[in-house]
């Protein structure tokens, strides 16, 4: 995804691979099978993590890294396939023993006590002791004091760990790694929601660990920091392991041709359409502490992308248009109206749509039956006084699963049950059955199979055709620029830069996320 | 990987400082609401006694101070149970029956058994409050059921269990060994023997919580259950203790309130639990788990208990006490709720302010 | 998934198969006198009160809440039909008048959890203190008695040419609304949304606050009517009336099958869980089985209500820690409410 001047900008140039890797891995997985009911989510993955090295896995959404992380953390057993630490064969019963083999996880979103200090949280279940087994307090907030001198950070470890950032949360992890001399430090997807300032303290961390002798597992989808940061790579797509080998004189389109398996024109461009009318039109929004003046115009039949890192307060400007959150401050207008702030029904009613960034969580009720989840959003349309037609409600489901070309068995199965973009069309199809004149798209291909990401590319095209104005946050850049008119790009809660379809490029759109390029390029 | 440092440059003292900074404001002000809650109890109960005493300054005589103390003495031990509980993120509604029930089976045993010394039969209530509360702990822990509605049938069980085996009997204080009695209403250098014992509770439970890995180990689980598990924290076992002791105290309860009142019958300890409950959240432990303690716990059932009092010597109709138990417990979770919600809006917008300093 | 729709269906089944047979050994036990005219009204009048509040209580719970003030409504409902009939109010005013006393207690439940965002089991053990707290300071410990027999008849006689009793006619007419509210209505898919999956909910327009505003004010409203029912069946209104009767309604409805995780349940099943309980009930009562055992049964009950769904939970799933793995991907990604995120169980990753 990231382009080398990506890179520069926002870390220093990475050490030389090391080859050489003699002896035996401190752990390695071989031919490990794992399913969850009917899918598959690793078929016969290897991995290898030597001593003194920075190892990346990558694979797109989907792939199998969770679940090789969650593996090799003792909280999947695999089905099948060895699981080997220092060349001896495991089983791991749980996470303590994971944690006791020496293996520390740290995951995306660290998990701490939030009502517990920072030392209580470094130490939980292995607190140094005094007389009558007691918890020895001093010691406890000394050695916690100690690792963080030894990371080179400052911390407060009376402090609780709830309102700490992301980064501040994930040095409390690597300190509790240090704490029991973890030799493998498995890491996932750190970078997502950090600032410049916090990756490269994170990568000085990182690096001091390395030269000490830990194997760490790098998971990220920044590419470029992936090159200047790791030696090798394993890269998984669909469960399976696809490649593994040195780093040293690959380039990221080659790292992304692994993981996809195809070339990148593959991706659905947009098709050219006169913009008409504004349709949506947001005035200095401000959420104290979350974004700020943040305003924005999206025509009919015009995509415009909200760009920027995860964090940058997209998603947040998302929900507050839609009205799950209520703005400190500014307007929004549909078609002419200003929407009622904090009500989801008012921009409804409007004709707003929103295709939420957390489909499982916030996009379906993954318990209910399709049907039931594809006419949430028009449950007042289904029959007189308030009343439910089921064959109203069967037809709408039946109408849009032939349109979206839905993949099912029956329409009353539980949503849970079908596949990541399938899943997605249904959320699709919740908010089309409303013909909304404003649709909003929160990661629309997130964690969706290649194929029927080009389905909802081109479905957004189409949408866009009618003269639905399409307001679409991705983190995927090659999807920012092949879908919209118009780049607005945001970072640390503002809007920094609005490029149009050819001014946008890699480069031009990574640099204003990073807060590096002017407002209008 | 020992002797690891990292060099410090300019870009780390950015990024290092300001969250430490941060924190101890961030600190300062949990800290606050920390004190705030156990201030606002004392502060209460200073009030009330105040009035009180305006209206009948015989309500402060040393007497009547100790007759204070005795009253919240029973309530506070059982809070002392449902605290332990309570931080884990669950509760037992079942204390009241369990009182019930140990204090009959022990006043029976005592009296089928008149030369039984005083020990073994305290440690009879003990141990079938820890049965009933390991029954409680078992289904909650390995059935992964909710506390509530666990606690609710056990609640019935225990009491139908109680009125079953009682069939309508009562043991009366001249069925009692003497022994037993003069400690129910005995002193210690002026303290009434059943404050001091429930002080020795409070503070082994203090300690507990404070000082044992296990104990801090509840707080983990209530704070962040997934993460618990991830920290490799035996979450079931730790339940299933945290109920059994809670059942263990109230068997305990029980046997006290045997001794204090002489006369038991089936009924005994009906309605507790509420009045449980409500000390343990006006005392600050939270009942969504994760914080609290014991020592704010017993003076939410000391403030509960000097309330009652104040009823009586105010002339206010005994009826008002259980309206005004369920109001102040409204009231003590509707407070917490509110300074949580202004905790997190001041913890939102210093949040970003800070990361923009330390950005690019 | 899909077999867990099975159980659920194959639990209601097993409710009606259950009935049958304790009709069965019933009759036989009793040679007769279950099944008779005479006992089948006994049977309707003794579940009457839960059978009506379990109704507006399974739509609670299957939006995920709970509301264990009920009883406390109804003692309430009952000490201000007694005080307003001593302070010379005619039946006819007393009667709408208590009906909205209940709707608001419901309402302040309502606003607790919805406005403040306080869990509900914490709110309905404060207020089932408060409620019954202020029953008792309404009518202290007397009791009212000299209601006119035209409305104590409704409940110790069956409808004309039946062996119907009035409550259960009352009964019957609000079932069925119920019964069209949940499964037919847009109100009950939005109950059934947000008792699964509550953030879901609002990203789809559903007015969260304000369906469990009305679901508290309803199960406010029918505590109240039963409290009316519960004064004139013993022509007596008391500050203590129907003292721990939300045990019995928490139990007939899990016994319904309704999820105490929210999100899934049925009218029809729940109705069948009351019919159970009753005819249980009525059984250990013509056994001569004294009320404290009834009670210990109900309580029983109640633990087998939700130990058999949670041990089918376990059963149903592989005996991994990929349970553990699948509830970390749940709290990381969402932020679902706290008992759910302890047993939920979303698909693979």
């Amino acid at each position: 995804m990231g382009q080398p001047g990506t890179g520069a900008a926002r870390s220093a140039p990475g050490h030389p691979a090391e080859s050489g890797r003699a002896g035996t891995p401190v752990v390695a997985l071989r031919g490990v099978e794992k399913s969850f009911g009917a899918v598959r989510a690793l078929r016969g993955v290897s991995l290898e993590l030597f001593p003194g090295e920075v190892h990346a896995l990558l694979g797109e959404n989907g792939a199998g890294k969770s679940t090789l992380i969650k593996t090799l953390a003792g909280v999947h057993r695999p089905d099948s396939g060895a699981f080997l630490i220092d060349g001896r064969q495991r089983r791991l019963s749980g996470p303590a023993e994971a944690r006791d083999a020496g293996i520390a996880v740290i995951y995306q979103e660290p998990t701490l006590f939030g009502e517990l200090s920072i030392a209580e949280n470094v130490f939980m279940g292995r607190q140094p002791l005094r007389s009558g087994r007691r918890i020895d307090t001093a010691a406890m907030r000394a050695r916690t004091a100690a690792l963080f001198d030894r990371l080179g950070v400052r911390l407060d470890p009376d402090r609780p760990a709830s309102g700490l950032s992301i980064a501040d949360q994930q040095l409390v992890e690597i300190a509790k790694a240090l704490s029991f001399d973890a030799r493998v430090l498995i890491m996932d997807e750190p970078t997502a929601a950090l600032s410049d300032a916090e990756v490269r303290r994170l990568f000085r961390v990182v690096r001091a660990l390395r030269e000490q002798g830990a194997a760490v597992l790098f998971v990220s989808h920044r590419l470029d920091e992936v090159l200047s940061l790791c030696q090798r790579a394993t890269v998984l797509r669909d469960g399976e392991h696809v490649w593994a080998g040195d780093l040293a004189g690959h380039t990221p389109d080659d790292l992304v041709r692994l993981m996809v398996g195809r070339e990148l024109s593959a991706l659905f461009p947009k098709q050219d359409v006169t913009p008409g009318e504004v349709v949506l039109s947001v005035r200095r929004l401000t959420r104290e502490g979350v974004f700020v003046d943040v305003s924005l115009d999206v025509r009919a039949g015009e995509i415009v992308a909200l760009s920027g890192l995860v964090g940058a307060g997209r998603s947040e400007v998302a929900r507050a248009v839609f009205g799950i959150d209520r703005p400190d401050a500014g307007e929004v207008w549909v078609a002419g109206q200003r929407l009622r702030p904090g009500s989801p029904t008012a921009a409804m009613a409007a004709g707003v749509g929103f295709v939420p960034e957390d489909r499982r969580q916030q996009g379906l009720v993954m318990d209910a039956s399709i049907e039931r989840n594809a006419a949430l959003a028009s449950l007042g349309r289904l029959g007189p006084l308030g009343l439910v037609r089921r064959r109203a409600e069967r037809r709408l489901a039946q109408d849009w699963a032939v349109k979206l070309r839905l993949k099912f068995a029956r329409l009353t199965d539980p949503v849970g049950v079908l596949s990541g973009g399938n899943q997605q069309k249904v959320v699709l199809a919740k908010w089309l059955a409303r013909a909304p004149r404003v649709l909003i798209v929160d990661e629309p291909t997130r964690g969706i199979d290649v194929g029927t990401k080009a389905e909802v590319h081109r479905l957004l095209s189409e949408l866009a055709g009618q003269g639905v104005a399409v307001l679409m946050i991705s983190s995927e850049l090659p999807e920012v620029l092949g879908m919209a008119d118009r780049v607005l790009v945001m970072h640390e809660g503002r809007l920094v830069a609005e490029l149009d379809r050819a001014e946008a490029t890699e480069e031009r759109v990574a640099l204003a996320a990073a807060g590096r390029l002017g407002v209008g390029g | 990987m020992s002797g690891l440092t990292v060099e410090s440059d300019v870009d780390q003292a950015s990024a290092g400082q300001r969250p430490a900074r941060r924190g101890a404001a961030a600190r300062r002000l949990v800290d606050r609401v920390g004190r705030v809650r156990e201030l606002g109890i004392l502060v209460a109960l200073v009030v009330v006694v105040a009035v009180t005493a305006v209206a009948n300054p015989a309500f402060v005589s040393p007497q009547s101070l100790r007759d204070l103390l005795l009253n919240a003495s029973i309530i506070a031990l059982l809070a002392v149970g449902q605290t332990l509980v309570v931080v884990t993120r669950n509760v037992d509604l079942s204390v009241g029956s369990v009182l019930g029930l140990a204090a009959f089976l022990t006043a029976q045993t005592f009296a089928a058994n008149p030369g039984l010394p005083l020990l073994p039969g305290l440690l009879l209530g003990v141990l079938i409050g820890l049965a009933c509360g390991a029954l409680n702990g078992l289904v909650v822990a390995a059935g992964q059921v909710p506390s509530l509605v666990v606690t609710l049938g056990t609640l019935y069980v225990f009491r139908g269990l109680d009125f079953t085996l009682a069939r309508g009997r009562q043991v009366n204080a001249a069925d009692l060994p003497d022994a037993l009695l003069s400690l129910g209403s005995g002193r210690l250098l002026g303290i009434p023997n059943l404050v001091l014992i429930t002080l020795v509770v409070i503070a082994a439970g203090a300690l507990y919580l404070r000082a044992y890995r296990s104990g801090r180990e509840l707080y983990a689980i209530g704070s962040n259950p997934d993460a618990a598990v991830l920290a490799g924290i035996p979450v079931g076992r730790r339940v299933f203790v945290a109920f059994t002791v809670s059942g263990a105290v109230a068997g305990l309860a029980g046997a006290l309130w045997m001794a204090r009142y002489g006369t038991v019958d089936a009924a005994a300890g009906t309605g507790l639990e509420l009045q449980v409950v409500s000390a343990v959240v006006v005392g600050g432990v939270v009942i969504s788990g994760g914080s609290g303690t014991v020592a704010g716990a017993a003076l939410g059932a000391l403030l509960l208990g000097t309330i009652t009092s104040c009823l009586v010597v105010l002339r206010i109709p005994a009826f008002w006490q259980q309206a005004i138990t369920g109001a102040l417990l409204l009231a003590a979770i509707t407070v917490d709720r509110l300074v949580a919600l202004r905790l997190a809006a001041a913890l939102r917008r210093s949040s970003r302010a800070g990361r923009r300093d330390e950005g690019g | 998934m899909a077999d867990r729709i099975r159980a659920v269906l194959r639990w209601e089944t097993a409710l009606v198969v259950l009935l049958v047979a304790v009709a069965v050994v019933g009759s036989v036990r009793t040679d007769g006198t279950f099944l008779s005219g005479g006992n089948l009204f006994y049977l309707g009048l003794d579940i009457a009160e839960i059978a009506l509040i379990a109704l507006p209580l399974t739509l609670v719970i299957a939006a995920a809440e709970i509301d264990l003030s009920v009883a406390s409504v109804l003692g309430l409902s009952s000490a201000l039909i007694g005080w307003l009939w001593t302070a010379g109010w005619p039946l006819e005013t007393i009667l709408p008048v208590v009906v909205l006393v209940g709707a608001a207690c419901g309402a302040l439940n309502g606003l607790l959890v919805t406005r403040l965002g306080l869990p509900s089991l914490a709110v309905t053990i404060g207020t089932m203190a408060l409620f019954r707290g202020l029953a008792l300071v309404v009518l202290g410990d007397t009791a009212v008695a000299d209601f006119p027999a035209s409305y104590t008849q409704f409940g110790t006689t069956p409808v004309p040419g039946t062996n119907l009793p009035y409550p259960i006619l009352l009964f019957a007419v609000l079932a069925v609304v119920f019964a069209v509210l949940l499964h037919a209505s847009s109100f009950g898919r939005a109950v059934f949304a947000v008792g699964a999956n509550e953030e879901a909910a609002r990203f789809s327009g559903v007015r969260v606050k304000r369906t469990k505003l009305v679901l508290f004010v309803l199960t406010g409203a029918v505590a109240a009517l039963a409290g009316i029912v519960y004064t004139f069946r013993f022509s007596s209104a008391r500050a203590d009336n129907g003292t721990g009767l939300e045990l019995a309604v928490v139990a007939a409805v899990l016994l319904g099958g309704v999820s105490i995780f929210g999100g899934r349940g049925t009218l029809g099943g729940v109705v069948a869980g009351v019919l159970l309980l009753g005819s249980l009930r009525n059984l250990l009562i013509l056994d001569d089985v004294s009320t404290e055992v009834l009670t210990v049964v109900t309580g029983l009950l109640l633990l087998v209500s939700v130990l058999v769904p949670a041990v089918g939970r376990r059963l149903g799933r592989r005996v991994d820690n990929s349970r553990l793995g699948r509830r970390v991907d749940n709290s990381r990604l969402g932020r679902r409410a706290g008992r759910r995120a302890a047993t939920s169980a979303a698909g693979p990753p």
